[in-house]
């Protein structure tokens, strides 16, 4: 088997691969649902059904989606710039915990003006949270992979840390969980009685918004420009390590908002399972919409489709819903796969 | 079949054809040589005799979706025989070898070694053959010796110990045999150039290779190395070795080769012997038209533009850094700068480009001392970049041509208003160099990686000259590139100088040097020599000041 290099694919080749990597994973995981001893078939069409057959099912998956769109914008962001954010988890933290420490009374500001400065300063936490491991990367070479993966556990023992202490619920039984944001700081439902809250449509301006600045800006050029060749991109005059650090700002502060969007939106207060690896789902979510803004939005309602569907799957097919996992994780190395196959034609000999 | 290699003819074509070449007395002054007195060995036949075919490549079609890389290409090689390849970059020179190496598998095709078959697609199958190859870019292991490098991965993987003893017997047989002078226990990183190209043949005569391809040899060479390695060529078929020899230098093909085939576009262009050929026929045959220099007219001088004095840096670029350079441009010249890789030409033009800072000494822009600037100071200064390697410096590969052409000047009004960009502006901008500059490409969406060299060159300079700067540092412009696009960056950079700019032209190529320039000097460990007018020293006299003689008194 070798590989070689081919021209560039057509614009509706490049839609198909995406397609073909969510096939090949169907597949892998219907090997693993018949080794659990069930029909892949009937699996699948309850995974759908609990994703989609339904308004709660739906409802439902589009409330999931809503941390998945923010942490996978935050990946596809610094990817773009070659920037390997691997530490969405932590500044999700991040900015949960500014949005509990502001907005449980320390503001009492009516909601128009408190629910914006709370997403600012906590875009702000995690903004600072990525400068750190950016800092280190162009100042000395400190690789940012180990770095921001690090942070995550960091961040979750810190957090740990506040939930036993300063933050801790005086009313909450002893739990390691912090009080409630008050009803100004809450973002409110979009279908009243439904789970479905504002977070989501924030979301979605927030796909948008990044999606002009990739396109249509000078930053969205350069940051595109350093991803591809740093070099070339120095040599231009572009400041390479200027637009890093704005590349980790702008990610570590959309990745910051699912946290406040989780809070703000559904939990109401902060525990240490805010989230079941949003941060790590959101490169999963990037990568299957090749990093284009938008294509995150359809990805992440994809995958969390896929979570919300294997849970309601496993209660009536007594198959674990770790097969959601499975299946995620196996979407990442199909989606891998088929990026590699955008450039090279597999010869077998 | 009368391709006799005929010695004589072939000296002739060396001493006097030859631009690029130090022949006679130079020989005796430069101590790298091998053999000083090693003389052409005779012709291993005479003419006329049937000789044992080698290799033999028969019909080789390779295509890359609609691109056909190769077009059923036949190729002869006998035992002792010097074949050049002849063509221009993407003509399919590196396909072929890749495809007789088994890197690459024929669509239609095959190829026969000694008479039998290769499987394709099998490396080992061709390198048990008897087939070594000699890579432009060197595959040695710089921190292991001479000894270690050419035993390397010879010897059964079981045997826990190198058998330095018989290696070492075995090198000096070859040394001694083919005129390569090694020693065997120099670490590879104290080797000048030549020598490593010395130890990759040898690594290859090791293998038993019988059949020797090299591609580009003399990328890397000064003109006396050169030299010494067409005299170890010659020396090798002499032993009955067999030598294909890729290269887009006509004077090379001339000087070395028994037999010379062109390619074109993935065809066989044409098949001469050497010694009934003209370099004109094959530069016509490899481009398949005439291409001449565009006549320099003298401009009046302008003042002195740029003044760099004891100047030195501190060695962030590759190579050797400046150490107490001197150097003076002046408007409406071009000032060729020759010199082998190296020697502190990538840390001038990093310098002027704005990469790097010096580290001591004065820089003089119009007479007032300037500190050193940033990359985007120098574009704010007029400073015009073409950099030295175009693929990985000069160009984002994965973006299109327009994002590629705006680099340098995105922020300015033209292209961009409150930091959003106009791409209407910037496509607008692609399309005018696109056809200011001849490029050939389907349109400003393409992405530049697909371009050959040729056309991303045309672009780059499109993007360096077209705001018209004062200076333009244009390092290794020309490298790799097919006859049509050195012509025609020639012709820009004399336009630009027509302009009234100053060009600082930074080649290897002392052909391209002499023939451009109205002064020259020479770069060597970081030190510039005296300029010199144009005519006023000999190709020789360069070539010795780039191997390092006598530039201290010069300078």
């Amino acid at each position: 088997m070798r590989l070689e290099p081919k021209p560039a694919p057509s614009l509706a080749a490049t839609l198909l691969y995406p397609v073909g990597a969510v096939v090949a994973t169907l597949g892998f995981a219907a090997l693993l649902v018949l080794a659990a001893g069930a029909s892949p078939l009937s699996v699948f069409t309850l995974v759908a059904r609990g994703a989609a057959g339904s308004q709660f099912a739906l409802v439902e998956t589009l409330t999931r989606a809503t941390p998945l769109i923010f942490t996978g914008l935050a990946i596809a962001v610094a990817f773009r710039a070659k920037l390997w954010n691997i530490g969405a988890e932590a500044q999700l933290y991040a900015g949960a915990v500014v949005t509990v420490v502001l907005g449980t009374g320390l503001l009492p500001w009516p909601s128009l003006l408190l629910i914006p400065v709370i997403m600012i300063a906590a875009m702000l936490a995690g903004a600072l949270l990525l400068l750190g491991p950016a800092l280190l990367k162009t100042r000395f070479g400190v690789d940012e992979v180990v770095t921001t993966l690090l942070l995550n556990f960091i961040m979750l023992l810190f957090v740990s840390m506040l939930l036993e202490g300063v933050l801790k619920d005086p009313t909450g039984l002893g739990w390691p969980q912090s009080q409630k944001v008050i009803a100004e700081a809450q973002l409110p439902r979009i279908i009243q009685g439904k789970r479905l809250h504002y977070g989501f449509v924030i979301a979605l301006a927030a796909a948008v918004a990044v999606w002009v600045v990739m396109k249509k800006t000078a930053l969205g050029y350069e940051m595109r420009a350093v991803g591809h060749n740093p070099e070339a991109a120095r040599f231009a005059g572009i400041p390479v390590n200027r637009v890093l650090m704005k590349t980790a700002l702008l990610s570590g502060g959309l990745a910051a908002l699912a946290g406040f969007s989780e809070v703000a939106g559904l939990k109401g207060n902060l525990t240490l399972d805010l989230s079941p690896g949003y941060g790590y789902s959101g490169i999963v979510v990037a990568m299957l919409a090749m990093l284009n803004p938008l294509g995150v939005i359809a990805s992440a309602i994809f995958v969390a489709g896929i979570f919300v569907g294997a849970d309601a799957m496993s209660r009536s097919a007594g198959v674990p819903s770790y097969i959601a996992d499975v299946m995620v994780a196996t979407a990442l190395l199909t989606m891998v796969v088929a990026i590699l196959l955008t450039r090279f034609r597999v010869r077998w000999r | 079949m009368a391709a006799k290699p005929p010695g004589g003819v072939r000296a002739a074509a060396l001493g006097v054809s030859s631009g690029a070449d130090i022949s006679g007395k130079g020989r005796r002054a430069l101590p790298q040589e091998p053999h000083p007195a090693a003389s052409l060995p005779p012709s291993p036949q005479g003419g006329g005799e049937h000789r044992e075919t080698v290799l033999r490549l028969q019909g080789i079609t390779k295509r890359f979706g609609a691109l056909v890389a190769n077009d059923s290409i036949s190729l002869d090689l006998a035992r002792g025989e010097i074949v050049a390849l002849l063509g221009e970059n993407g003509a399919g020179k590196t396909t072929l070898m890749n495809i007789l190496f088994g890197h690459y598998v024929a669509d239609e095709g095959g190829v026969e070694a000694f008479g039998r078959p290769l499987p394709p697609g099998d490396p080992r199958a061709a390198l048990d053959a008897g087939i070594g190859m000699v890579h432009q870019h060197f595959t040695l292991a710089e921190n292991m010796t001479v000894l270690e490098n050419i035993a390397l991965g010879t010897q059964a993987l079981w045997r826990p110990r190198l058998d330095r003893a018989a290696a070492r017997a075995r090198i000096a047989k070859l040394s001694a045999d083919f005129g390569l002078a090694a020693e065997p226990d120099a670490p590879v990183a104290s080797l000048s150039v030549g020598e490593r190209q010395r130890v990759e043949i040898l690594k290859a005569l090791y293998r038993d290779a019988k059949i020797l391809i090299l591609d580009e040899p003399t990328a890397v060479l000064t003109p006396s190395e050169s030299e010494a390695l067409f005299r170890t060529l010659k020396l090798l078929v002499g032993q009955g070795l067999s030598i294909i020899f890729i290269s887009h230098k006509l004077n090379e093909v001339t000087a070395v080769s028994d037999r010379v085939l062109v390619l074109r576009g993935g065809k066989l262009a044409g098949e001469r012997p050497t010694a009934a050929t003209s370099r004109a026929e094959l530069a016509a045959l490899m481009v398949g038209q005439d291409v001449a220099l565009p006549p320099i007219v003298d401009v009046p001088y302008g003042g002195r533009i740029l003044v760099l004095d004891e100047v030195s840096t501190g060695g962030k670029s590759s190579g050797a850094p400046l150490d107490r350079a001197a150097l003076t441009l002046r408007g409406g010249e071009i000032f060729g700068l020759a010199g082998v890789s190296g020697n502190g030409q990538a840390a001038l033009a990093a310098l002027l480009s704005g990469s790097e800072p010096s580290t001591a000494g004065d820089i003089l822009l119009d007479g007032e001392k300037h500190r050193p600037w940033s990359t985007r100071e120098a574009l704010d200064l007029g400073i015009g970049r073409i950099p030295e390697d175009r693929h990985a410096v000069g160009t984002i590969g994965d973006m299109t041509v327009a994002e590629n052409l705006i680099a340098e000047s995105y922020r300015s009004e033209r292209f961009s208003r409150r930091g959003f960009l106009d791409w209407g502006a910037a496509r607008t901008f692609a399309r005018e160099i696109i056809a200011d500059y001849d490029v050939k490409c389907p349109s400003p969406d393409t992405r530049i990686r697909l371009l050959s060299g040729g056309n991303m060159q045309k672009l780059i300079l499109g993007r360096a000259l077209d705001p018209e700067p004062r200076i333009v540092v244009a390092n290794q412009p020309t490298r790799g590139l097919d006859v049509g696009a050195v012509a025609y960056v020639h012709a820009k950079l004399i336009e630009a100088r027509g302009r009234g700019a100053a060009v600082l032209l930074i080649s290897e190529d002392l052909e391209e040097i002499v023939a451009l320039s109205d002064r020259v000097a020479v770069i060597f460990k970081g030190r510039i020599s005296a300029p010199s007018k144009r005519g006023e020293r000999s190709v020789r006299e360069l070539g010795e000041l780039m191997a390092g003689h006598g530039l201290e008194a010069a300078a």
